[in-house]
């Protein structure tokens, strides 16, 4: 039997946009932003696919019903090699972790996977990341901040990256939870027409799970973006007057011959 | 038994307790003050490192061949029996590799809030209040871990190590490894060192540093020509390195190196947490960054909103006449 891999997915704010808070400023307005697929859940795609091309492994992606645009970031790895996409209701639409992992736990109880592979963090992660919490709710064996996994029978072969460019090669059994810092090599593009086609061939399969309990959670005071108290000067002009002030920036400090 | 003491959870090399779990014992030691109780420090592994943990009031240490070098399956064993033991009322981690496995698990294992991404703690009579650092530094969450226990993850160089350093003696106490130590689901294979890069990022007095906003491996060449024309080595975020454009030797941040050059050039990159950890102290830091809203421009000195494709090729103009 060929090893089951499954992903699970967010969509989070896309940070290139202007971040609103909500009236009572204890959260991000979601209403307008703009949802882009967690970098390092595409991470953690990447490399699912990469284990599959080289094990014929079978990878099944899962998001929540409620997160935004989840549809297209389905569809999309499904363009990429994905046999299979599942989406999950159950939750709340909470886009705490702890609620996340709980329905995410209800799914895998009912449909397990050898393999767990999804993003070490994601950016709007507040109370936690997903991989350790999923994996202390099924009772798994974990490891996160990963670069390279290799299947071998009933167990993986992974690289676990410290600080300095330090890592641990372990040997990790499975069925386990692994959280994906980056893919051996850069995420595959899907072809927008491949996307469309996913789209038309539909096939999200829907799974209602009944959530486990939910860990304990945060109280949230206040979110206010960073005070512009150390706010760097800024360099006005165009591209010709600004590269002068950095050339006399330099100069000055004597870090420029010349 | 309610302690309630303030834990730390050391980090060590085998040899020497990392610079982080000082800094998290330095606010381990100001926060037990405020609240009346004590510091005590979780040390895993080879006991005889107490010896470096004057700063704690105590330390619990689990010393067993499974532990001598990081584990994530040994740590959280072992922390789950010293908490069951101890019952601390907050449990302070780095927010690197050791509390991204540990502090979600034991959220739902223990039973605790976790606040990650923590840069700020403070204690008040019904709470300790932690904030949080989201969305890549574009905003900040004031939490309160309420409750009879908490945990946070704190982001690296977010308080002094000097507070955690002391000469003084702690009491040790040694904890029996739990015996689920002996049947692990998972085993270290090997140790990898770094590789050496071809020049010492570390060594520049200035760097040329590129982002995400670079947009592929092609354009690296304007940047290089630039670095030429100053003669200094170009440097890059994580995502530059991870998409294989340069190796990892050139990577500044929590994963990568820390710098501290004259001046630090960067073009396209955010300011992500993980980044400014490798370089926030640089004596001159200039940031060029389409959007005006980055948190880059919270760090640096100096910084412009010009387009990186039309500054670069206009810089190195001027530094070549
Ligand atoms: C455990 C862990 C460890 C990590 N370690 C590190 C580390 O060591 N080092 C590190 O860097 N990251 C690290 N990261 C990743 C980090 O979280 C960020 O994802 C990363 O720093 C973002 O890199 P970036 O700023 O280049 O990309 P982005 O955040 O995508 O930013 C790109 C920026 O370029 C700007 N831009 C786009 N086009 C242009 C243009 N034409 N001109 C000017 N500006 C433009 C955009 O406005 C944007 O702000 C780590 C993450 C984890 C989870």
């Amino acid at each position: 039997m060929p090893v089951r891999i499954v992903v699970p997915v967010k969509a989070v704010p896309d940070l290139v946009e202007e971040i609103e808070l909500t009236p009572d400023e204890t959260d991000i307005d979601r209403e307008f932003l703009k949802f882009v697929l967690n970098e390092w859940d595409a991470q953690a795609l990447e490399e699912a696919l990469l284990v599959k091309d080289a094990t014929g492994a079978e990878v099944v992606v899962v998001g929540l019903h409620e997160d935004p645009d989840i549809d297209q970031a389905l569809y999309t790895a499904i363009a990429k090699g994905a046999d299979s996409a599942v989406k999950i209701s159950g939750g709340e639409g909470s886009t705490r972790t702890s609620d996340r992992a709980a329905v995410f736990a209800g799914y895998l109880s009912a449909e397990p996977a050898d393999l767990v592979l999804t993003g070490v963090q994601a950016a709007d992660d507040l109370d936690g990341q997903l991989p350790p919490m999923l994996a202390a709710h099924l009772g798994l064996p974990h490891v996160s901040v990963v670069v390279g996994v290799q299947a071998n029978g009933n167990a993986v072969t992974i690289r676990q990256e410290f600080a300095g460019g330090r890592s641990h090669e372990l040997e990790v059994s499975l069925p386990a939870v692994v959280g994906v810092q980056a893919a051996r090599q850069a995420p595959r593009y899907a072809p927008i027409s491949r996307i469309r086609q996913a789209m038309q061939a539909g096939g999200l399969r829907e799974v209602d799970a009944s959530p486990g309990t939910t860990g304990p959670s945060l109280t949230v005071r206040r979110m206010y973006r960073p005070e512009a108290a150390g706010h760097a000067e800024m360099l006005t002009g165009n591209a010709d007057e600004v590269a002068a002030k950095i050339a006399d920036l330099l100069r000055g400090r004597g870090l420029m011959k010349g | 038994m309610v302690s309630g003491n303030i834990m730390v959870l050391a980090e060590h090399t085998g040899k020497q307790v990392s610079e982080g779990s000082y800094e998290l014992l330095g606010k381990a030691r100001e926060l037990a003050a405020a609240l009346g109780c004590q510091a005590e420090v979780a040390l895993f592994g080879p006991r005889d490192l107490a010896a470096q943990l004057g700063g704690a009031d105590v330390v619990v240490s689990v010393d067993h061949p499974a532990l001598s070098e990081y584990l994530p399956e040994a740590y959280e064993q072992a922390l789950m029996a010293v908490l069951a033991d101890r019952n601390p009322r907050l449990i302070l981690m780095s927010n690197a590799t050791v509390g991204l496995d540990l502090g979600a698990a034991l959220s739902v294992r223990w039973q605790a809030p976790l606040a990650a991404y923590v840069t700020s703690l403070t204690a008040e009579p019904a709470a300790v209040v932690a904030t949080a650092q989201i969305l890549g530094g574009k905003v900040l969450a004031e939490v309160e871990l309420g409750g009879e226990r908490g945990i946070a993850t704190v982001v690296g160089g977010a308080f002094p190590a000097a507070a955690g350093q002391g000469d003084g003696s702690c009491a040790v106490v040694e904890f029996a490894a739990p015996a689920g130590l002996e049947a692990l689901r998972m085993s270290l294979q090997q140790v990898l060192e770094p590789q050496e890069g071809d020049v010492d990022i570390t060594a520049a007095d200035v760097l040329v540093s590129v982002g995400r906003g670079i947009d592929g491996r092609d354009n690296l060449e304007v940047v290089q020509e630039l670095a030429d024309a100053l003669g200094v080595p170009l440097s890059a975020s994580r995502p530059v390195v991870d998409a294989g454009w340069l190796p990892k030797s050139r990577q500044v941040g929590k994963s990568g190196l820390k710098v501290k050059p004259k001046a630090y050039l960067m073009f396209g990159i955010s300011g992500a947490p993980e980044h400014l950890e490798g370089m926030r102290s640089a004596e001159l830091i200039i940031a060029c960054n389409t959007d005006a809203g980055a948190p880059i421009f919270d760090v640096a000195h100096y910084g412009t909103t010009v387009d990186l494709f039309d500054l670069i090729p206009a810089l190195a103009e001027r530094v070549k006449h």
